[in-house]
């Protein structure tokens, strides 16, 4: 799982292009997704006739990613009559679903990218839980984690359908071919690597610090595999204080690394004037300037636009090592679609989404990850995401959403603010666990109290 | 509109007319006065006066809304917490400075275009910034600001004049290997033990960038111990994987050139060397005579290459986000210095310049006394805009020092939408930024009735 693979990604990038332009309107010709299908070409579920019904869709996609899904939706335009329109939610969709529902008009079927946006929304009684043959299908295709997820109140409203895995470690084989460095296994296996590459003559890490969320993404990673997935739970729902021991041991590893001003270049004050976007070019820049970029899958999609190393053969990941006795974490994001309206075609396009076949249809066009367990890994477009999808659902019920996205966002999404800011401040003074755990504690509170 | 509802004094001793008929045509007057008012009034009362007094009820309420009475709740809050007060301290600094300096530059730049040729081209210029967005500008200075010399313009100006000044280290970055006998002393490196004659000192080193390994460099080799004087090696003890044994010169692993090392007693250098092409050095017989002597790498075979500062650091943040509003401002302050100047009588100018002053003593005697009504103006507007600045602070600030950045107008964003979702404590900060500004307001409006008076 861990193994280094090797796929031009960028190649994924250039087919999807071309095929957004080839196909656009998806249901005079036959590209049934037939080659790997488990079904061997017929429809896996039964879907109605929907001839005559229009099905609007809202999502945050756009460009290349918007393409991809739109021949999602022109599948299902082919094996329901109906119709479908896409409506691009813009970067708070949140806010865009809130107005469009307070102006009666919302869509019928929307991606939400938060479970607190889903619990926030079930509350209000602006989403539909599901039917029960959708239902169905979810359980056979998901994990219990992933419809646990879409739970409110004991009833299911959503499917996962497009998955982010934040648990991998990217790095620059040259600089670790310069360091005789290996891939590590564990946290104490990453120390000494970056030891290594230190004592090599490159700063082992680079970190976008500028940006909070990439913090609160090392912390949840440490977090998750040294305290264990209930805790983790506990502690993204505010049942445990940061105050506790357990964050104090995950602050206090962090601060092997973070303690170190020479492991990041310019120390960690450059570290904490360096965003995300600008973090990549440093590992992957035609001049390296550090060895490791802890990071997301979509770092690849980074790489490929802002750096000339090739994923697989420069530019390497392997996942976030497991932290003492733990289990290696997986922590992931995620876009789930929720039912706006209670009207059939909302139903068919859910039950659709939750298929393997609808999986499969973006799967292989690239930049895509599914949660769907019975989803054949031959279907991803290339070897990176086929070896992070493996990893993602080898994890079984062991991952973890994003603990950050799951705060109320004063606390887990706000620039300079909360979760990102203590953290910030924490890289910037990492002696200091106590004084770290006592802010995160008061802005946790603060948020919790009034969210 | 102030004028308008003020009797003023010329009015009540206005001469002529009979008592009766004033009075009659005062009446009809007033009514119809009012009736012209009336738009106006109910624009300032939408658009101002209401919203200023439900701000100020709403400030009376939590985040809830108006089922979540908290008093004065707010204001207190708003005392009492770091993030308002760093907001507030960062005002106060922006209110003592940016006016100041920024009609300081627009005095000196007014001056001075006066006596040049291309004046309009000039003040064309200085005056540009102002048409330019403060997003635009924002993220400009943003740019100019970045850390990394190769992206930022004010890291590449300064670090090209310090390298033009300064070589670079031939090692910058190296390190002994830990435990390998050496401390840090300043930027270098001493030997904990002292050595006497005949001794063979090991000094290795890491982290060296492979790029920064000179081409002459010659494989090293364990010293010999020598009869009479110090002999020993610096090299650069790493190998990929750490494979040979640190702390020991093997095979493959290179010595470092030219690297200086001293040998010290008590405190005063008795001799130096530099090392060979394979990393070798020799201190001789009549240095170590007298006893042991410590080694030490010195400072400059090491010192980092100067990088720039942190323009958007915790330190420097609201001085780099002042020094873009500065640019963005000194044209303001100019042009409306340079109408002031346009106005003054030339014919005191002359005189004093008749009378013997000097051009130091025409501008701080002459020019400045007369400019002064204009230049008050340029400060008090200065000081209402600098007060509610929000926009370059909200952009150019990064999220790891935004709260440094923080002023009362970007406070009050964030603690209403930016996730606090706190529109009662947002309101509090209204209000106090409102009665901040008060005294400049009421300051400009009286000065513009004695000036009408």
């Amino acid at each position: 799982m861990r193994r280094v693979v090797g796929a031009l990604a960028a190649v994924s990038l250039l087919a999807l292009g071309l095929g957004a332009c080839s196909d656009d309107d998806g249901g005079g010709k036959s590209d049934t997704p037939s080659a790997g299908a488990p079904s061997g070409g017929g429809p896996s579920v039964a879907l109605p006739d929907l001839k005559g019904t229009t099905v609007q869709v809202a999502a945050v996609w756009t460009g290349d990613e918007q393409a991809s899904f739109k021949k999602v939706l022109a599948e299902f335009e082919k094996r329901t009559g109906a119709k479908t329109e896409y409506v691009p939610t813009g970067d708070s969709a949140a806010t865009f679903l809130g107005q469009r529902v307070e102006g009666n008009a919302p869509p019928d079927v929307a991606f939400l990218a938060q479970p607190g946006a889903l619990t926030q929304f079930a509350q209000k009684g602006w989403i539909k839980p599901l039917a029960s043959d959708v239902q169905q299908t979810v359980q056979q295709n998901f994990s219990t984690q992933w419809q646990t997820l879409a739970t409110n109140d004991g009833k299911l409203y959503g499917v996962y359908y497009k998955a982010a895995n934040k648990s991998l470690v990217w790095y620059n084989a040259k600089v670790f071919g310069n360091a005789g460095a290996a891939e590590p296994k564990t946290w104490d296996d990453l120390l000494k690597t970056a030891g290594l590459v230190s004592d090599s003559g490159t700063p082992p890490f680079a970190t976008g610090g500028a940006d909070g969320w990439v913090l609160t993404d090392w912390f949840e990673n440490v977090y998750l595999s040294q305290a264990g997935p209930d805790m983790y739970d506990k502690l993204a729902k505010h049942q445990i204080p940061w105050t506790d021991p357990s964050v104090a041991q995950a602050l206090q590893t962090l601060a092997q690394v973070w303690g170190k001003g020479d492991w990041f270049p310019g120390g960690t004050g450059g570290a904490l004037q360096t965003e995300f976007p600008a973090s990549v070019p440093q590992v992957f820049g035609d001049t390296p300037k550090a060895g490791m970029l802890p990071g997301a899958d979509f770092v690849g999609t980074n790489i490929i636009k802002d750096t000339k190393a090739k994923i697989g053969q420069d530019a390497k990941f392997f996942g976030f090592p497991a932290v003492g006795t733990g289990k290696p974490p997986v922590v992931t994001g995620g876009d789930v679609a929720v039912a706006m309206k209670d009207s059939p075609g909302a139903m068919a396009l859910l039950k659709f989404l939750a298929t393997t076949d609808a999986a499969q249809i973006w799967a292989q066009q690239g930049g895509y990850m599914s949660p769907n367990k019975n989803l054949d890994f031959a279907s991803y477009h290339d070897d990176a995401t086929r070896a992070i999808a493996q990893n993602l659902i080898a994890a079984g019920d062991g991952f973890r959403f994003d603990m950050s996205d799951q705060a109320p966002s004063a606390f887990g999404g706000t620039k300079g603010e909360g979760e990102w800011r203590d953290l910030q401040d924490f890289l910037r003074n990492p002696s200091d666990v106590q004084g770290a755990q006592a802010k995160l504690e008061a802005d946790a509170a603060k948020a919790f109290g009034s969210g | 509109m102030a004028e308008a509802t003020i009797p003023s004094p010329a009015s009540t001793t206005a001469p002529g007319a009979a008592p009766p008929d004033e009075r009659r045509g005062l009446g009809g007057g007033a009514l119809l006065a009012w009736l012209f008012l009336l738009p106006a009034v109910v624009m300032l009362g939408v658009l101002v006066a209401y919203p200023i007094v439900w701000t100020f009820v709403r400030s009376l309420f939590g985040a809830d809304g108006w089922s979540d009475f908290a008093g004065l709740g707010n204001y207190q809050d708003l005392f009492t917490d770091d993030d308002t007060f760093t907001a507030l301290k960062n005002n106060l600094i922006w209110v003592l400075v940016v006016p100041a300096v920024v009609t300081a530059l627009g005095l000196v730049f007014a001056v001075l275009t006066e006596r040049v040729r291309f004046a309009t081209a000039f003040k064309l210029v200085v005056f540009m910034p102002m048409a330019v967005s403060m997003l635009a500008a924002g993220i400009t200075f943003r740019l100019v600001y970045d850390r990394d010399p190769d992206k930022g313009a004010a890291n590449a100006a300064i670090v090209s004049v310090h390298d033009a000044f300064s070589g670079g280290a031939p090692y910058p970055g190296a390190r002994p290997r830990p435990n390998a006998g050496l401390d840090a002393e300043g930027g270098g490196f001493v030997t904990k033990a002292a050595y006497s004659a005949g001794a063979s000192v090991t000094l290795p080193l890491v982290a060296l960038p492979p790029d920064k390994m000179p081409s002459d460099a010659r494989p090293a080799a364990a010293p010999a111990a020598a009869g009479g004087g110090l002999s020993g090696v610096v090299w650069l003890d790493f190998s990929p994987g750490n494979a040979g044994t640190p702390g020991k010169v093997d095979p493959g692993e290179k010595g470092l050139p030219g690297v200086r090392v001293e040998a010290v007693r008590d405190g005063h250098t008795v001799a130096s060397a530099t090392t060979a092409a394979d990393g070798s050095f020799r201190i001789p017989d009549r240095a170590v005579a007298g006893g042991g002597v410590q080694l030490r790498l010195a400072e400059g075979n090491f010192a980092k290459s100067f990088g720039g500062y942190d323009w958007l650091g915790p330190n420097l943040v609201t001085g780099a986000i002042i020094g873009a509003y500065v640019w963005m401002w000194a044209g303001f302050a100019m042009v409306l210095i340079a109408a002031g100047l346009a106005a003054i009588p030339r014919d005191a100018l002359e005189a004093a310049r008749v009378d013997g002053a000097t051009e130091g003593q025409v501008f701080r005697r002459v020019t400045v006394p007369l400019l002064a009504p204009v230049l008050v103006v340029v400060m008090v507007t200065l000081i209402i805009n600098v007060l509610k600045v929000f926009d370059l602070v909200y952009i150019i600030s990064l999220g790891s020092s935004q709260k440094e950045a923080n002023v009362l107008a970007l406070q009050m964003y964030l603690a209403s939408f930016g996730g606090g979702d706190n529109q009662g404590l947002g309101s509090a900060i209204g209000i106090v930024l409102f009665l901040l500004v008060l005294p400049a307001m009421l300051f400009n409006i009286r000065r513009f009735r004695k000036e009408n008076r």
